[in-house]
């Protein structure tokens, strides 16, 4: 059931997992698995979307590629590499965007190469690059608090790929967002993707973005989270919701979610 | 069921022509012209309406006989014979010295003692409090050893710190000083540590990413992330500041609008006290302009009173 699915480079992986876990020691209890063997080969360039039930771990996997958090057990790889802590080369954006409000959106861009010591002017010049990109080029002066949601994820995205990220990470990215937003953000990601040539690695519970926008879509059971199966999403883009395949998909995709949600219920009803 | 049928459907339609209606009828609410400048010419009219009720009140009581001119002179008397009140002021900072003359100048030397007393013990105060609030929040032993003295420490009144920082000072401006940075350090250590805590994860995590090291994340993350609730102490505690220094100058050093205040009661003077108490209101006032005008420009990012979040 398992069946290894073909990655479609045969290039190296740009993020390589092999029987990597997670446990959690919470102060006072007994330890909490949050993954468990998880094998996952991402290609440079692919879109992967993770989709499971609330609590399976499917975070903090992007966390634990992110470098942010490290693994109890199995190894990590990017770009050959072992994990060890996290890299502007695996940028992760969060749901609430988190651009800092004290700095003007072109700053927030600029933030990362800063830190690298790129000189002012030239940092810059990448921000405003970065942000005309994205479609926020009138919004460079502005304060973040001035921008709707839609246009702070998409300066987030910016300031990711200011880092020239390699493959950019989304912790339910549109989840925030209302759904008019969230449908155009889909197809502005999507070109992002195809304009940087990055993996994108997206976290969401929506079964919708992810047939909309998956290569493949890595489907998580239940904690502890595991890889239930890899289903490849070979429509053709852009992807009409009207298509029956479409449709398919989606019914294909319930049918795996209904398990595991019904059991993630009955966990939380035990505790 | 149906009866509430008729009226949803009856409604709509007059609620969509009047919404078209609207814009054509003689614009009641237009907004005003010149509104900032407006706003600014009605705050200054009300503040002097304010004021001049309060004199008046203050004259009207005098008029009618129901306070002693000695006692509670109006402003009209204490403002009366500026030179014989001047001549109070002492263009030195030595102890013990004799007024020689008084005048304009003088009075600008009392008030920059005082003034330069409250901003250093105001900085030292805010940067030490800054660097233990930092430290109990960072290194775990210290904050073990440390904090529960601090938290001991802090509400005692900053007045009864003033026979030791004398024992250990002497009389001079270090007491009065010291006893400013008592009245701000405590509360800005401890907001530090706290707001530290409160920093957003994913504020450190964006920084972690972008590579930033620990310097570069306190210095760019952390520090902007926490001086607004920082400025909100300092302001909250700046007229406490002006309260302590005007007792340490009236106890533990020779001259400052505190000595003045403390000759005025001695001599049995009013206009004096009076005249000093206008001194220090309006001063008082100017440093929490000038904070604001601080704040304004480094926290330009938080929207003014109200508006925003």
């Amino acid at each position: 059931m398992n069946a290894p699915v073909p990655t479609p480079s045969l290039r190296r992986p740009a993020v390589h997992l092999s029987g990597v876990g997670k446990t959690w020691t919470p102060a006072g209890r007994g330890p909490v698995q949050a993954l468990r063997d998880v094998d996952l080969d991402i290609a440079p360039g692919e879109f992967v979307v993770f989709l499971g039930p609330s609590g399976c771990g499917k975070s903090t996997l992007l966390y634990m590629i992110a470098g942010l958090e490290p693994a109890s057990a199995g190894t990590m790889e990017a770009d050959g590499l072992p994990i060890t802590g996290p890299s502007a080369e695996r940028g992760l954006i969060f749901q609430d965007a988190s651009l800092f409000p004290w700095l003007t959106i072109l700053d927030n861009v600029a933030f990362g190469p800063s830190i690298g010591a790129v000189q002012k002017l030239k940092r810059r010049e990448i921000a405003a690059e970065m942000l005309r990109r994205v479609g926020l080029a009138d919004m460079m002066d502005k304060k973040p608090d001035e921008l709707s949601g839609g246009m702070r994820q998409r300066a987030a995205c910016a300031r990711a790929l200011a880092m020239r990220a390699k493959v950019l990470m989304m912790d339910e990215p549109f989840a925030a967002l209302d759904v008019q937003t969230r449908a155009k953000m889909q197809d502005f990601l999507l070109q992002i993707w195809r304009d940087s040539g990055a993996s994108i690695v997206l976290v969401t519970h929506s079964i919708d973005e992810a047939v909309a926008l998956a290569d493949r879509v890595v489907v998580f059971t239940a904690r502890p989270g595991r890889v239930k199966t890899i289903v490849p999403v070979d429509l053709p883009r852009p992807r009409n919701p009207r298509d029956p395949r479409f449709h398919d998909l989606r019914d294909r995709f319930g049918e795996l979610l209904a398990d595991e949600v019904d059991r993630a219920f009955a966990e939380q009803e035990a505790r | 069921m149906a009866a509430t049928d008729v009226p949803l459907g009856a409604v709509a339609p007059v609620s969509a022509q009047s919404a078209q209606a609207a814009p054509g009828q003689g614009r009641p609410f237009a907004p005003p012209r010149y509104p900032r400048l407006r706003a600014g010419l009605a705050t200054l009219g009300w503040s002097l309406a304010s004021l001049g009720l309060f004199a008046g009140l203050w004259e009207a009581l005098w008029a009618l006989g129901f306070l002693n001119p000695l006692l509670l002179p109006p402003p009209h008397l204490f403002l009366a014979d500026l030179p014989a009140t001047l001549k109070y002021f002492d263009r030195s900072n030595r102890i013990g010295s004799r007024s020689e003359g008084g005048g304009v100048m003088p009075l600008l030397a009392t008030i920059g003692w005082t003034t330069m007393r409250v901003t250093v013990g105001l900085v030292l105060g805010f940067v030490g409090g800054v660097l233990v609030g930092a430290l109990l929040h960072y290194v775990r032993l210290f904050r073990n050893l440390v904090l529960p003295t601090v938290l001991l420490l802090a509400p005692i009144s900053p007045v009864a710190w003033l026979p030791v920082a004398i024992f250990v000072f002497g009389i001079g401006d270090v007491p009065a000083i010291f006893l400013v940075f008592i009245t701000l350090f405590f509360a800005i250590a401890l907001t530090t540590s706290t707001q530290i805590a409160a920093v957003p994860v994913t504020y450190l995590n964006v920084a972690r990413i972008m590579g930033a090291d620990t310097r570069q994340t306190f210095f760019r993350v952390v520090l902007p992330a926490i001086l607004p609730g920082l400025f909100m102490t300092l302001r909250l505690n700046l007229f406490a500041a002006w309260m302590v220094v005007l007792i340490a100058e009236a106890v533990g050093v020779g001259s400052g609008l505190g000595q003045i205040v403390s000759l005025a009661r001695s001599t049995f003077n009013a206009r004096l006290s009076f005249f000093t108490m206008a001194i220090i209101g309006l001063l008082g006032f100017s440093f929490d302009w000038a904070l604001r005008q601080i704040q304004a420009r480094m926290l330009w990012w938080i929207a003014p009173q109200g508006g925003g979040r």
